[in-house]
């Protein structure tokens, strides 16, 4: 099988030759190429044979066509802030609440950063085709605000201005959608949604079933391709018959929640991808990374329906190469179908 | 979500005010009744602080640390009390938790929700600090060496800032400067290990257990 229909089988909820692995590496890229992270992300052919070779070392099933959040966050007017061991930060946030009633969105062509993505996955598409599943990245309507506002502005907004919550929720959809669509016309094949802020550990449900929900049922809808909806570490239990209905058709699993529970729950519905905990595995030796490659399987891959990942939608820089290689031939090894001796 | 006091009803309020009560009020949102368990209590500012909000706050982190609420609870909660705290008794009453000099910092992370709970419940408890705002490893050091701080707090999100603990905590060791780190924030609730790692004193799992984290590192019990 290609790792596009091994994933594709997955999807279907049925069982393809192996559990599917998505290694989501960004900055590691910039290791492979002996890069500064901020050098590495400058380019989109940096980021293309970053992507590659990365495919190459690891043999696993999809690009990461993802540089980094912020860089949606400069199409509306803010900054990066690089450093040489993460994930860049967003800056200062460049919106405040009084812009909101007569905000627009940005045109994506006026944003160098996000042109240098639909530039890389131009690139990724040709070097794969179709053999490979390319995933682009959004940030939700719902959690973008964070780094648009600042994160103690945006709940004020949320509880003491809920017409311009609204509104602002209305903005974010549309570009989301434009964005998304955009990056599925250069070459992704899938876009995930990345929603922290969906997560019941992070916002009242109420508060998400009023503002959350809606702007994601509009801005998935309008996604012309498959979704991916990742709470970045956020549990989602509490949520999971929401996001079913929101037109997505994956979730990711935060590495606080039973993978297990997710996957009964989301059966037959939604594809569930998770939860290696990235933070822990800066230290893993090789027993550990197999022990909890093994254990994500046992509780999770029975049946097809479940890519392995890890927790977060990107693992951190601190995770050396070799572990990634552990992680990976373990995935290979006890993923095998049919699955011997599992519960989930 | 559980949003359920089995102490009582928001209507009790006049005849047995209580932190559970006042938990209630906050995680509701309900200013008014806010105001009224206040003054049912009959207590002093400070008492008020002490026997209602602290608790109160220090409840409903807990429940967020079980999934039990959301951040956006613990957040609501804590304005609604530094408003209150503002309006009645024009900022905080000062409680000597901690006789020694409080500092709370964030270590090269643009992220300051987590400071900003922290400092929700350090004004609740009547704590008074210093606020260093976003800082490198060798600011941090330097103001806690000219401000003589002796507890210095560091709120997380991202795993670089976190490890980041690990600088401030040898440069104060080479200077000789007998200062506790307290540390909190989602890398060390996800990597509980990185606590130890980063050569920490004290890791709180929520923005309520400062407080007695703070009287620990204090030499007192929690």
């Amino acid at each position: 099988m290609t790792s596009m229909e091994r994933v594709l089988t997955a999807l279907s909820h049925r069982e393809p030759d192996r559990v599917p692995l998505f290694l989501l590496l960004t900055l590691h890229g910039a290791r492979e190429l002996g890069l500064s992270i901020e050098e590495y992300f400058s380019s989109s052919e940096n980021v293309v044979r970053g992507q590659l070779a990365m495919l190459r070392r690891y043999g696993h099933d999809c690009i990461y066509a993802f540089f980094h959040a912020s860089l949606e966050v400069e199409a509306w007017g803010g900054s990066t802030i690089f450093r040489d061991d993460g994930p860049p930060n967003a800056g200062a946030p460049p919106l405040k609440a009084d812009a909101i009633a007569s905000l627009a969105p940005p045109r994506l062509s006026a944003a160098p950063g996000l042109v240098r993505v639909l530039e890389a996955q131009r690139g990724l598409r040709h070097a794969v085709g179709d053999s490979v599943p390319i995933i682009g990245v959004v940030m939700s309507p719902f959690s973008l605000p964070v780094m648009q506002l600042g994160f103690d502005a945006y709940l004020d907004l949320m509880f003491d201005r809920p017409d311009l919550m609204q509104r602002l929720m209305e903005v974010n959809a549309a570009f989301c959608a434009e964005w998304g669509n955009a990056q599925l016309a250069a070459g992704a094949h899938a876009i995930c949604y990345f929603d922290p802020l969906a997560s019941p550990k992070m916002i009242d449900p109420s508060l998400y079933r009023s503002f959350g929900w809606p702007a994601a049922r509009r801005a998935l809808n309008a996604i012309k391709g498959p979704t991916a909806t990742h709470l970045a570490s956020g549990p989602c239990l509490g949520v999971v018959e929401d996001l079913a209905g929101s037109g997505t058709a994956m979730v990711g699993v935060g590495g606080e929640e039973d993978l297990a529970a997710v996957k009964k729950r989301c059966c037959g519905r939604l594809t569930v991808f998770g939860n290696l905990n990235g933070i822990a595995m800066r230290s893993w030796d090789e027993a550990a990374a197999i022990a909890e490659v093994k254990g994500a399987i046992d509780a999770a891959a029975q049946g097809g329906g479940f890519i392995l990942s890890d927790q977060h939608g990107e693992i951190p820089w601190q995770v050396p190469e070799r572990t990634l290689e552990q992680v990976a031939q373990a995935a290979r090894e006890y993923g095998r179908y049919p699955l011997q001796g599992v519960r989930g | 979500m559980i949003v359920s006091y089995p102490a009582g009803h928001l209507s009790d309020v006049p005849a047995r005010p209580s932190a559970d009560l006042l938990e209630l009020a906050l995680v509701n949102m309900d200013r008014l009744a806010l105001q009224r368990i206040y003054s049912a209590s009959g207590l002093t500012p400070l008492f008020f602080c002490e026997q209602f909000i602290t608790p109160a706050l220090a409840g409903i982190g807990e429940k967020w640390d079980r999934g039990e609420l959301s951040l956006s609870h613990v957040y609501m909660s804590g304005r609604l009390c530094e408003d209150f705290m503002e309006q009645s008794f024009r900022g905080a009453p000062s409680n000597r938790v901690s006789e020694e000099r409080v500092a709370l910092a964030v270590l090269e992370d643009y992220h300051l929700l987590g400071k900003r709970l922290v400092g929700f419940v350090l004004r609740g408890g009547g704590v008074d600090y210093l606020d260093y705002g976003t800082v490198t490893a060798a600011e941090l050091v330097q103001r806690v060496q000219e401000d003589s701080v002796r507890v210095l707090l560091i709120s997380a999100l991202m795993l670089p800032s976190a490890l980041k603990v690990r600088e401030v905590r040898d440069k104060l060791d080479q200077a000789g400067v007998p200062c506790r780190i307290i540390v909190g924030g989602a890398p060390f609730r996800l990597d509980p290990s990185l606590c130890d790692e980063v050569g920490a004193d004290f890791c709180c799992a929520t923005a309520s257990q400062v407080l007695p984290a703070l009287i620990q590192a204090s030499g007192g019990e929690p």
